[in-house]
């Protein structure tokens, strides 16, 4: 007990009010999914109340990989890439002669998440886009099944570059040194992210449920609306500029910046793979989360966010990358 | 050997299913919670056997026993020793089937005795595909000696493709088991037999599309 509140005093002030803000919302949430069938009895609230739980799971994962330091998140990832990968080839039109690729596009997560652990940036940005790009299409074009061969390496890269390519982005950033972010460490950055993203989420969530009128995409997303992009956008941005300068080097224009297009990427993550799903005719990716669906399900916004924030930070703010 | 193998499952061969090949459940209600019971359920890989056991809940589990080949699974002392005792097979002597001999006999003990018994009447493995093959009747003869025991179907769909007949390496992939709601004994093999068919096709089609392409 001791050593651990040592532990968490050396930790940025900043990231530990965050945290208790993190701790804060899902208790409100754990008090709402208690209280709501109390207040309002009759209806069914199971799904709201594994949906919680789950968050909880989520949020003590991450806030442990954040504290723990850059092996443990890299670790985290890698996990949770394996697990989306294998979600999005289970469910992705290939044919029963793709066994060896999909193998291969298992191992290029060791090989990705390798170049975070030899801290090889210039590598590691090549790697899935050049090397992984022009070694599978080769490797299917020598099994030679010709048939469905365009969808199915394009697939198959689709698959490699959200899954594994943009998640390595998040232990990648948690390899900034803490005097290039001297807010809140490399820890703080990835928090701004997570919690930026997921509060995105909710929020577009939560205003699309009380304000939604007017669909915005609904060929492929009925439920979402004009109201809830919106009002997610303007909330999230103006979290993202309170939050920013007490947890990141981000200042002016790059604030500004970062907090205008995560929420848009954000929403274009969540979009996109609500197209995929269409596309292959499921609603959700599988059942591994309770109440939230599948891996990719909860991840599809960060997919989108990760590499454009990695990016943004370090052109504005950082010298590392 | 009850405690080791109950161990076995859910220490080890639990998380793997769940991180190796998805193993998502849906209908885990209708599944028996005591014996006898049947589960009758589509056949395409040895994965199956692995997803059906780790859906059942630890305090069920150690009831449960899959009927498995004897020429296949006790062909070989080591496989023979894990498939007895910790897969905790209920052997079937396929090539022994006769007027006088019952190869139903170890899965009629195992109901006595209050087990749970997964039978998969394709009577082996068949294709990486939605395609059922002919069922046996032998789960029908069960049913009849035992017509207080549910019979529940269970579609698992994916399997084939993680680990296909013939193949010896597994490739992570997510499967579903979608558990419909039990069946009765009425009284006609026949008439069961199709009851059983429509039961696993009218879950098959709730299944997630977890297949290979077909062109």
């Amino acid at each position: 007990m001791e050593a651990i509140w040592e532990a968490l005093r050396r930790e940025p002030p900043a990231l530990l009010w965050g945290l208790a803000g993190v701790l804060a919302a899902l208790s409100l949430g754990a008090a709402v999914s208690v209280a709501l069938p109390r207040l309002k009895p009759g209806r069914d609230y199971r799904n709201l109340q594994e949906r919680i739980a789950s968050w909880w799971v989520m949020a003590a994962l991450l806030v442990g990989a954040l504290l723990l330091g850059w092996p443990a998140m890299t670790a985290l990832f890698a996990l949770i890439s394996f697990l989306a990968l294998k979600e999005f080839l289970s469910l992705a039109p290939m044919s029963a002669d793709d066994r060896l690729p999909i193998l291969v596009a298992y191992l290029t997560i060791p090989l990705n998440y390798g170049l975070v652990i030899a801290d090889r940036y210039g590598m590691y940005l090549v790697f899935v886009p050049v090397y992984v790009f022009v070694a599978v299409p080769f490797l299917m074009a020598c099994i030679g099944r010709t048939k469905g061969y365009l969808a199915r390496s394009s697939v198959f890269h689709f698959g490699v570059v959200t899954c594994v390519y943009a998640l390595g982005y998040i232990p990648l950033l948690m390899r900034v040194p803490r005097e290039d972010a001297p807010q809140a460490g490399a820890a703080g950055l990835v928090f701004l992210l997570l919690f930026a993203t997921e509060a995105n989420d909710v929020l577009q969530y939560v205003c699309g449920k009380l304000f939604g009128r007017r669909k915005i995409m609904p060929k492929v997303s009925p439920n979402k609306t004009w109201e809830g992009f919106l009002g997610g956008w303007l909330l999230t941005a103006a979290l993202i500029l309170w939050l920013g300068p007490w947890l990141t080097p981000l200042a002016g224009a790059g604030l500004w910046v970062v907090a205008l297009a995560l929420p848009v990427a954000g929403f274009a993550g969540d979009v996109t793979m609500s197209a995929v799903k269409r596309d292959i005719g499921v609603k959700d990716t599988s059942r591994f989360i309770p109440g939230h669906g599948g891996v990719l399900d909860r991840l599809d916004s960060l997919i989108f966010t990760a590499p454009l924030y990695f990016h943004l930070v370090s052109f504005f703010a950082l010298s590392t990358y | 050997m009850p405690f080791p193998r109950v161990l076995f499952l859910t220490l080890i061969a639990k998380p793997m299913a769940r991180i190796l090949a998805g193993a998502d459940v849906s209908g885990r209600e209708h599944l028996p919670t005591r014996g006898p019971a049947i589960i009758v359920a589509n056949h395409n890989s040895h994965i199956d056997t692995l997803l059906l056991l780790t859906m059942f809940p630890a305090r069920t589990l150690k009831h449960v026993r899959p009927a498995a080949a004897a020429d296949y699974f006790l062909a070989n002392p080591v496989i023979g020793w894990f498939s007895r005792n910790i897969i905790g097979i209920v052997p079937v002597e396929r090539k022994k089937v006769s007027r006088d001999y019952d190869v139903l006999g170890p899965a009629r003990e195992a109901l006595v005795r209050g087990d749970i018994v997964v039978i998969f009447p394709e009577g082996t493995r068949g294709a990486a595909s939605d395609q059922m093959g002919r069922l046996k009747s032998g789960v029908a003869r069960l049913a009849q000696a035992f017509p207080e025991a549910p019979v529940t179907p269970a579609w698992i769909a994916g399997a084939g493709r993680v680990l296909p007949k013939g193949r010896g390496l597994p490739v992570p992939l997510n499967c579903s088991v979608n558990v419909g709601p039990p069946l009765r004994w009425r009284g006609d093999r026949h008439a069961f037999m199709e009851e059983v068919r429509a039961a696993l096709e009218a879950l098959s089609r709730e299944a997630p599309p977890l297949r290979w392409r077909e062109d």
